[in-house]
Parts: structure tokens; C-alpha cells; sequence
């Protein structure tokens, strides 16, 4: 009895990795054929392999150009909102100043407005200041749109660091720059990590917002670019498909490499 | 992909909301007041400017129509158009449809999670598997499940195959199956996510109650209905609760890349309606009216989370 369930347990979960997994490896599979074997087999795994598809997309795409994109706005945007979310966390954790409780309920409040209802205003403001069009766009709505879950974040983990550990500190002198700096900080790598991960996850993902800011080809982040070319190739299905396996390939190597900080962030906190 | 990262839950379950004492200093208080506030300065700005001025002047916007530049004051008949227009009246219910994803996806996800809520062979493997949907980029698996769910295209051939010939639809080319097909797409992303909270959720349960109920006689069945959802149940509701914010506000990927909102307007949602309105048809009025309405749904969602936060932290103790 206890066999039959274990081996009913075993078949569900291939099914349901198998569902997980199969539009990828559709993906992969089609990037590795050539557009007349696809149209023949589209379902049939690749037997006559060719890069063809790959190589074309790094040439004649812009394809390098949009992923620097993607990756500069990523970097600038979740260093930035991280930076500034720590020294927010900390004096709303540490310092003793009004509004401090008013500041992280905002953040809580703030988690989940949609991105589509500020899209609006924040696009008239880029034409007004000339940004739009330019990576500087994005990176400042992004910047916004992640410091209200990571200021929230930070406030939840320095909440749990011992009191007594700031207060000896200070009453040994050390400035607030000095604590952060030398107890704080420290203390705050894997989950620092943890939010860069999953911010920059977001960022390197949007496409709603990166759409609408970043109208020149040159100019476009790597999923504005993917959009725009599906339009363009919709019929050479091998070539889109090795584009968006390009895209998703640094996630997945992220995924596989740093899966212990996923499951880590997942699960904070959850074992008391 | 949805905006709410995925490590929110676990986070927003967990905390209580009160905040440590701030810690004593010798130092006078109006020194201490003006390094933290100068610390808060950065990340208020940024939400002045990103959230606080565009809350303003969506609002704004709502009583205007023409384009920008030569906007004219017309009071509320944005919002008069916007409830006699079939376009938007069949986003918002839409929206409500991929409302029913919700409950599948709970169910679903929680089903598999007690199932796997034990140490075998592999569970982190099936674990990891599932979880992959979650984060990858909307964009390029939406790109995929085009080809996979267009009329006469990969999932068709399959049902040919398999001599299933009369399930096979234009699977988004049909107003009647669409929704359908793009509630499935928006299932396959959720599901792992949902195993992943709830499995952390599960893990800390104590064990020592689980074997109470077992020396005191409760089989398998009982274990999980009696014992193992009631203790998870405030995680159960925020999941509820996020997945509703999700379906409302973040579903604008899956909609443009597999449909663009068609055929006609028959698989529009609410953010594609603000999209379409706001930068395509350039009618930044009725675009912003929408999406004040928008907003104001999400704030009842945004409402109800925060109460069953203060509830759970109160509980908590």
C-alpha cells in the first residue's frame, strides 16, 4: 500500500514537471531546428541540430545591445532602490524619529499598486523632462516601483537583530554611520542577496512599462525588443524562439546556481 | 510576471506589524531626529515622485480628454463613457473571469504540497522543477505558448495525435475559449509558487501535533483536513488574496503577447484597456479614469490584506 502511493506520488509530480518544463524545452527544441524541419515536425525533437537559429539573432538582431539594456536598468535600478531601502530600514528600525511607523506602513500599502495606474502620469513627466526614449526612464520608475517591498524587506530582517548589540555600540560612541556600516551591513549579506535577486528578477521581466518608455529599436530593453520582434517574425518560429531562450537563459542560470537563496528568501522567517 | 516578487508572502505572513522600541542613545534627541531623517529623505522622494505624484495627476488626467498638450476639462464624462463602453465593461469582467484561477490555483497548489510534505527521493528536485515558471520572464514564455496554443498549432497537433480530434480549438483565436487558454498559462506560472509557500508553510507545522492526532487514531485524511490546514490557514488566505491582486493588476504580458486583446476586444483586460486607451488611441482621459477605477479596486484588495495582516499579527500575539 505504502509502495502504490509512493509510485502514484512519483507519477504526479513527473506530469507536473513535465507541464512545468515542456514550454521551455519547446522553446529549446525549436531554437535548435531549421525553419523548414520545424514546419514539418514542430513536436519532434531536433535530430539535424543547428546554432543557425542563435547566431542569426546575435548578428542580424540587436539582440546584444538590448541585453546590455536590460542588464545596466537591472543593476541601476536594484542598486539604487536597494541602497536607499537600507538607510530607510535602518533609521526606521533604529532611529528615534516621528513617522518612522508611518513610513513602513506606507511601504506595506504601497507592495501592490499596479504599475498600469501610474504608467500614465509617469510618461507625460518623462516627455516633459525629455527622458523618455532614454534607459534613464525606466530606471527611475523601477527604482520607485521597488523601494516600498524592499524598504519592507530590510525593516523585517533588521527588526530581528538584537537591540542590545545597536544600543552597546552607541553607547560606546560609535555614530550612526559606523554602526550601520560595521554591525549592520555585515550581518545583512545573504539577505541582501536574497532581495537583489529577486528585485532584479523583476526588472530584467517587465515588459508593460519598458513597452511604452523605450520607443527606438536602440534604446530597447531585451523583453520591449522580444515584444516588438514577434510582430516582425512571427512566422520564423526557430528564430524567435532562440531570442527568447537568449532571454531567459541568465535567470536560468541564476536559478539553478543561487537556488539556495530563492528557497532562503521564499521561507524567511516562516520555521518559529 | 507579477510585480509582487516571490518572496513577499513569506515575509508578509510572517511579520508582526509593531516595530522594536528605537534604541536609547545619549545623545540629544534633535541630533539623533536629523540623521534618520536624512536617511528616510531618499526613499521618500522616490515614493513622492513615482507613487505620490502620480496618484495626483492620474486623478487629473481623468477629468480631461484630448491629447497632451491640449487637454480640455470635461468633468466626469470620462468615467460615463468609460461605463457605457463595451470594450471596457468586457476587460473588467475579464478580469473578474481570471478571478476563477484563484481557487484553482490554491486548491491545486496545496493539494501537491501536502502530498509532497514529506521527505522522499527527489521532492526538492520536483520542488525546483514547478518553481521555474514562477520566475521566468512573461515575455518569452507567453512568445512560446503562441506558438504552442495558436489555431492549428502545436497543442492541436498533439490532439490530432492522440485521435482527440474534437477537443481541437483556435485556442485564442475563438472569443468563447480565450479566456480560458490565457487563465491556463496564468495557472502553469502561479501553481509553483503556490507549492513553494505552502510547502515552507507546512514544514513548520509541529510534528509533535501531527503525532497526537496519530497515536490518538486519525488517519491520513483526517491528519490533513483536521490538523494541517487549520494550521496553515491565515497562509492560505494572504496566498488568496495575492493571487487576486495578481490576476486584477498584473496580467498585462500574457494578454499583449498571446492576444493583443482579441480577437476584437474579447480578451482585453482592464491594464490593456489603459494601454491601449493611454498610448495607442491617445485618449489619456478615459485611460486615466480607468485606471483610477483600477486603483480603487486594488485599494479594497490592498484593504483587506492589511486587515488580515493586523488580524494574523494580533493572533500571533
Amino acid at each position: 500500500m505504502q509502495h502504490v502511493r509512493n509510485l502514484m506520488r512519483h507519477v504526479v509530480l513527473v506530469v507536473l514537471s513535465i507541464a512545468s518544463l515542456y514550454p521551455v524545452w519547446f522553446m529549446l527544441s525549436t531554437a535548435l531546428k531549421t525553419s523548414h524541419y520545424y514546419t514539418q515536425n514542430p513536436t519532434g525533437f531536433p535530430t539535424h541540430v543547428t546554432l543557425g537559429n542563435f547566431s542569426a539573432v546575435l548578428h542580424d538582431w540587436p539582440l546584444l545591445i538590448w541585453m546590455r539594456n536590460s542588464l545596466v536598468v537591472t543593476i541601476v535600478a536594484v542598486g539604487v532602490s536597494t541602497l536607499i531601502s537600507i538607510m530607510a530600514a535602518f533609521a526606521i528600525v533604529f532611529g528615534r524619529v516621528h513617522g518612522r511607523e508611518s513610513l513602513f506602513r506606507l511601504s506595506i500599502a504601497l507592495l501592490a499598486i499596479p504599475p498600469i495606474a501610474l504608467i500614465i502620469p509617469m510618461y507625460t513627466l518623462m516627455v516633459k523632462t525629455h527622458l523618455i526614449n532614454s534607459l534613464p526612464s525606466v530606471m527611475i520608475f523601477y527604482t520607485g516601483l521597488l523601494v516600498p517591498f524592499s524598504v519592507f524587506f530590510f525593516v523585517n530582517f533588521f527588526k530581528e537583530i538584537p537591540l542590545e548589540l545597536v544600543e552597546a555600540a552607541y553607547m560606546d560612541g560609535a555614530s550612526h554611520r559606523r554602526i550601520l556600516r560595521s554591525i549592520i551591513l555585515p550581518i545583512s549579506g545573504a539577505s541582501t542577496v536574497t532581495l537583489v535577486i529577486v528585485n532584479a528578477i523583476f526588472v530584467w521581466n517587465e515588459l508593460l512599462i519598458a513597452l511604452v518608455f523605450l520607443q527606438s529599436n536602440s534604446s530597447k530593453t531585451l523583453m520591449a525588443g522580444l515584444a516588438l520582434y514577434q510582430g516582425r517574425f512571427v512566422t520564423n518560429e526557430p528564430l524567435l524562439m532562440a531570442a527568447a531562450f537568449l532571454s531567459i537563459l541568465p535567470l536560468g542560470v541564476l536559478y539553478i546556481f543561487g537556488q539556495r537563496f530563492f528557497v532562503r528568501g521564499l521561507t524567511a522567517g516562516m520555521g518559529k | 510576471m507579477s510585480w509582487i516578487s516571490p518572496v513577499a508572502p513569506a515575509q508578509v505572513i510572517t511579520s508582526a506589524e509593531v516595530l522594536p522600541p528605537a534604541p536609547a542613545t545619549k545623545r540629544g534627541w534633535r541630533r539623533r531626529n536629523l540623521w534618520a531623517y536624512g536617511y528616510m529623505t531618499p526613499v521618500l522622494a522616490a515614493l513622492a515622485l513615482v507613487f505620490g505624484y502620480s496618484f495626483v495627476e492620474v486623478v487629473h488626467y481623468s477629468f480631461y480628454a484630448g491629447s497632451l498638450g491640449q487637454l480640455t476639462y470635461v468633468g466626469t464624462s470620462n468615467y460615463h463613457e468609460l461605463f457605457v463602453d463595451p470594450q471596457f465593461i468586457t476587460s473588467l469582467f475579464n478580469n473578474i473571469k481570471l478571478l476563477l484561477t484563484v481557487p484553482i490555483v490554491t486548491v491545486l497548489s496545496l493539494s501537491i504540497a501536502l502530498m509532497i510534505n514529506t521527505t522522499f527521493r527527489g521532492v526538492r528536485q520536483y520542488r525546483m522543477i514547478v518553481f521555474l515558471p514562477y520566475i521566468l520572464p512573461a515575455t518569452a514564455m507567453g512568445l512560446s505558448f503562441s506558438y504552442l496554443l495558436e489555431g492549428n498549432g502545436v497543442l492541436d497537433a498533439l490532439l490530432k495525435n492522440l485521435d482527440l480530434s474534437f477537443l481541437i480549438k483556435d485556442w485564442l483565436g475563438s472569443p468563447s475559449w480565450v479566456m480560458f487558454s490565457i487563465g491556463s498559462v496564468i495557472v502553469w506560472q502561479q501553481f509553483g509558487f503556490g507549492v513553494v509557500v505552502f510547502s515552507a508553510a507546512l514544514l513548520a507545522v509541529p510534528g509533535e501535533t501531527i503525532e497526537a492526532a496519530r497515536i490518538d487514531g486519525a488517519n491520513w485524511w483526517i491528519v490533513q483536513w483536521r490538523i494541517l490546514i487549520p494550521q496553515i490557514r491565515r497562509i492560505i488566505e494572504f496566498f488568496v488574496i495575492l493571487e487576486a491582486i495578481i490576476v486584477i493588476s498584473s496580467v498585462f504580458t500574457y494578454v499583449y503577447l498571446l492576444t493583443g486583446g482579441g480577437p476584437a476586444y474579447s480578451s482585453s483586460v482592464m491594464e490593456f484597456f489603459i494601454f491601449q486607451n493611454g498610448f495607442e488611441n491617445g485618449s489619456i482621459g478615459i485611460a486615466s479614469a480607468a485606471a483610477v477605477v483600477l486603483l480603487a479596486i486594488a485599494s479594497v484588495l490592498i484593504a483587506i490584506y492589511i486587515w488580515v495582516r493586523a488580524r494574523a499579527a494580533k493572533e500571533a500575539g
